[in-house]
């Protein structure tokens, strides 16, 4: 670090090496279309997904795009309440905020006919038993309580249906999403199906080849 | 199950809710800022010199033509003239005065580059370019920009 | 260099909110018109390149959901700036450039409504000795603007004659948001906002999204008569302390100008992004631009300004007249951060 000259004034005064700035900004957060649809589902304790179109992947929560077509989704489907454990995390520290209880499971959730993990609670089993493939479903708050937010589902628990052994990993199917990457393998445009034109793909990514 | 309820329906009033982001920023300031914080703690203003002897005002850390460090800072002000103005008429709740007045750039005695600052005035019609204007400092200074209060006109030379 | 040009561009209506849509409901109009214009989908294009900034929403990473609007699967070449989506195109235009591929997708978007704008872009300022005043834009511009009037270079009536006319022009722009008939008289007449500004020499705040589509030579003209070709570009910037800076000329602009080769032709049109009425003055010295050049026929920034999204907006119009024939060669400008600190300039043209 170069020598620095003072004036003589500040030669022998304690430096000031930090200083804090906090800055707060005010925002209202508006839900556009398609959240304040999910969350209007919500208020009627229904999940709601959507997609672009009859065969194309449903979203829950959507976004208003299907990420695979380019294109908004504006058929709007009812998904089950229950659904299968595809990946889960315990975790052991108290973040600011959070009254969780620790050590709690926060897991991604693919509810039956949705093509797009949520990610929730498991709670009502304890942390160590909770597992991939397991089947779980919402557990809902009274229906006093029921506001829009996804906190109106206090939590998921298990159902007690045997697991799912052929646990469907996100966009396994179509080459998509996390399941794209079991095996250590990168999705690249040589290995996976394009959604849009069906063209490409190796065979463990959906395509033919 | 999963059967499509409807084509979209009306969705009806848009949902929103207030968002509130702080950034608690803790920063570390460097040897030539942290002077510059040091001097408004004691009441001191400084700049650095540059290569061609300008002296800038609030330092830079590197000279603006070369990008070499610079490394002699000198003591400023405390008064100077204000180089432009403007006049807010409903300042802000973030602003550190509550009444109307003047966002001022201010070229301090000694300083060859204008410093930003806000000046309590009256009204707009007293405030002028080439004005004089000292620094009010705060009761409880800790080494921050906000250790200038904010700057008034100097008395006696009104515009 | 490679021929490259513009050869579509879309935007979405200006307006001050746009609540029933989040930005990527907001963004896919635009980028699904571009892209249809041409013929085109995401598949046909090589790269695509974004400007936003998470800063006006509050929302982190939103660009990254934004994406979603083109469809990134498999996953396609793509990149994002935190500036205009003048320099998203400009690194669309390099990458262009280096010969691997013929075509980019560049879009931009913002949704300024859910905050406080002036005061969320007091965040690009020095953190230390200028972000804790919380100036705000509006007020840093009229501290420019106060400059310009005392230096003699503009009165408020030159800047009045700005107001007046952009926002007539902005009559024949069905995507503005401001547009009136209104005399620069009139406007004198309204009282000081932040002075020496009155609301009038403000631009609105916006919500809005704009896409283009670049393309190189024989794939441009295979879709379109009249590419509108990229002759010069170049980007520059001033220093971040207002007090560096001779407040009353754009040097970045100037030597912007000067390198994407302004003056090596008549200009027929221009599209200056200048937020505030002065800094269309300021533009036009700094560009060189005569009194026969036809400014802002689009209406401007003074129109609509949604951030990061107004400077690339400036490329599409001049791109769609030199497209439709109106004009052969125009210029445009792009500008980022407080008092035209960042700006970008291109020229286009059009085959003779």
């Amino acid at each position: 670090m170069p020598e620095i000259q003072l004036p003589a004034s500040l030669a022998d005064v304690e430096p000031v090496r930090s200083v804090r700035t906090p800055a707060q900004l005010d925002y209202t957060f508006t839900a556009g279309d398609a959240t304040t649809r999910f969350l209007k589902g919500i208020t009627q304790k229904k999940i709601i997904g959507q997609q672009a179109n009859p065969d194309s992947r449903v979203y829950v929560p959507a976004r208003g795009a299907d990420p695979e077509l380019g294109a908004a989704t504006p058929i709007e489907v009812e998904v089950a309440q229950v659904g299968t454990v595809t990946s889960f995390c315990v975790v052991n520290l108290q973040f600011y905020g959070s009254g969780m209880e620790i050590p709690y499971t926060s897991a991604l959730i693919m509810l039956d006919g949705a093509d797009l993990s949520i990610m929730h609670l498991i709670q009502e089993i304890p942390a160590d038993q909770v597992r991939i493939g397991m089947r779980v479903e919402a557990v809902w708050r009274d229906d006093a309580d029921i506001e829009p937010t996804l906190e109106s589902i206090k939590w998921f628990r298990p159902t007690g249906e045997p697991d799912d052994v052929n646990v469907r990993i996100p966009g396994e199917i179509r080459g998509t999403g996390l399941g794209s990457w079991v095996g250590g393998v990168a999705p690249t445009e040589l290995t996976v199906r394009n959604p849009r034109t069906g063209e490409g793909g190796t065979a463990e990514f959906g395509g033919e080849g | 199950m999963c059967d499509a309820v409807t084509d979209q329906t009306e969705v009806g009033e848009i949902l929103s809710a207030p968002l509130i982001i702080e950034y608690p920023f803790k920063r570390t300031t460097g040897p030539i800022i942290g002077a510059f914080l040091t001097g408004l703690r004691e009441q001191v203003l400084v700049g650095s010199k540059a290569e061609d002897g300008r002296v800038i005002v609030p330092p830079a850390e590197f000279d603006p033509v070369s990008g070499n460090d610079l490394t002699e800072l000198v003591e400023v002000g405390p008064e100077g003239v204000i180089t432009t103005w403007a006049w807010v008429t409903e300042p802000h709740a973030k602003h550190a005065l509550d009444d109307p007045f003047a966002w001022i750039l201010v070229k301090l005695d000694g300083a060859d580059t204008p410093m930003l600052g806000a000046l309590k005035a009256p009204t707009m019609d007293v405030v002028a370019t080439g004005a004089r204007v000292k620094p009010v400092w705060a009761d409880e200074r800790e080494g921050h920009i906000d250790d200038i209060a904010h700057w008034v006109l100097v008395e006696g030379d009104a515009a | 260099m490679r021929d490259i040009a513009v050869i579509s561009f879309a935007q979405t209506p200006a307006r001050r909110s746009v609540p029933e849509l989040n930005e990527v409901e907001m963004l896919m109009p635009a980028v699904h018109d571009a892209l249809t214009q041409v013929d085109m989908t995401i598949d046909d294009i090589g790269f695509t390149c974004s400007g936003s900034t998470d800063y006006l929403a509050g929302t982190a990473f939103s660009f990254v959901s934004t994406l979603d609007a083109v469809g990134p699967w498999p996953p396609i070449q793509e990149s994002h700036v935190e500036m205009d989506g003048a320099w998203a195109l400009y690194e669309a235009w390099v990458k262009l450039q280096l010969g691997e591929i013929d075509t980019a997708l560049v879009y931009a978007y913002a949704k300024s409504s859910p905050g406080d704008l002036p005061m969320v872009l007091t965040r690009q300022l020095d953190p230390i000795t200028v972000g804790p005043l919380w100036a705000d834009s509006v007020s840093l511009a009229a501290l420019q603007a106060r400059s310009l009037i005392d230096s003699g270079k503009a009165t408020e009536a030159d800047m009045a004659e700005v107001v007046a006319r952009s926002r007539k022009d902005a009559l024949n722009n069905p995507k503005a948001q401001l547009a009136w008939d209104r005399s620069a008289e009139d406007h004198l007449a309204t009282d000081y906002h932040i002075a020496p500004l009155r609301k009038g020499d403000c631009p609105p705040i916006t919500d809005g999204a704009a896409a283009i589509v670049l393309a190189a030579g024989d794939v441009a003209r295979s879709k379109v008569k009249r590419p509108a070709w990229i002759r010069g570009i170049d980007h520059r910037v001033d220093p971040i302390h207002l007090g560096l800076r001779d407040l009353t000329v754009s040097e970045s602009t100037r030597i912007a100008a000067e390198k994407a080769g302004v003056a090596d032709g008549k200009v027929d049109i221009a599209e200056l992004h200048a937020p505030f009425s002065h800094q269309e003055l300021i533009l036009k010295e700094a560009i060189g631009l005569g009194d026969d050049v036809a400014i802002n026929p689009s209406g401007g920034a003074l129109a609509a300004n949604a951030m990061m999204t107004a400077g690339l907006i400036r490329i599409g119009e001049v791109a769609t007249r030199i497209s439709n024939g109106e004009a052969d060669r125009g210029v445009a400008h792009a500008t980022s951060g407080p008092c035209l600190q960042q700006n970008l300039v291109t020229v286009l043209e059009g085959d003779a």
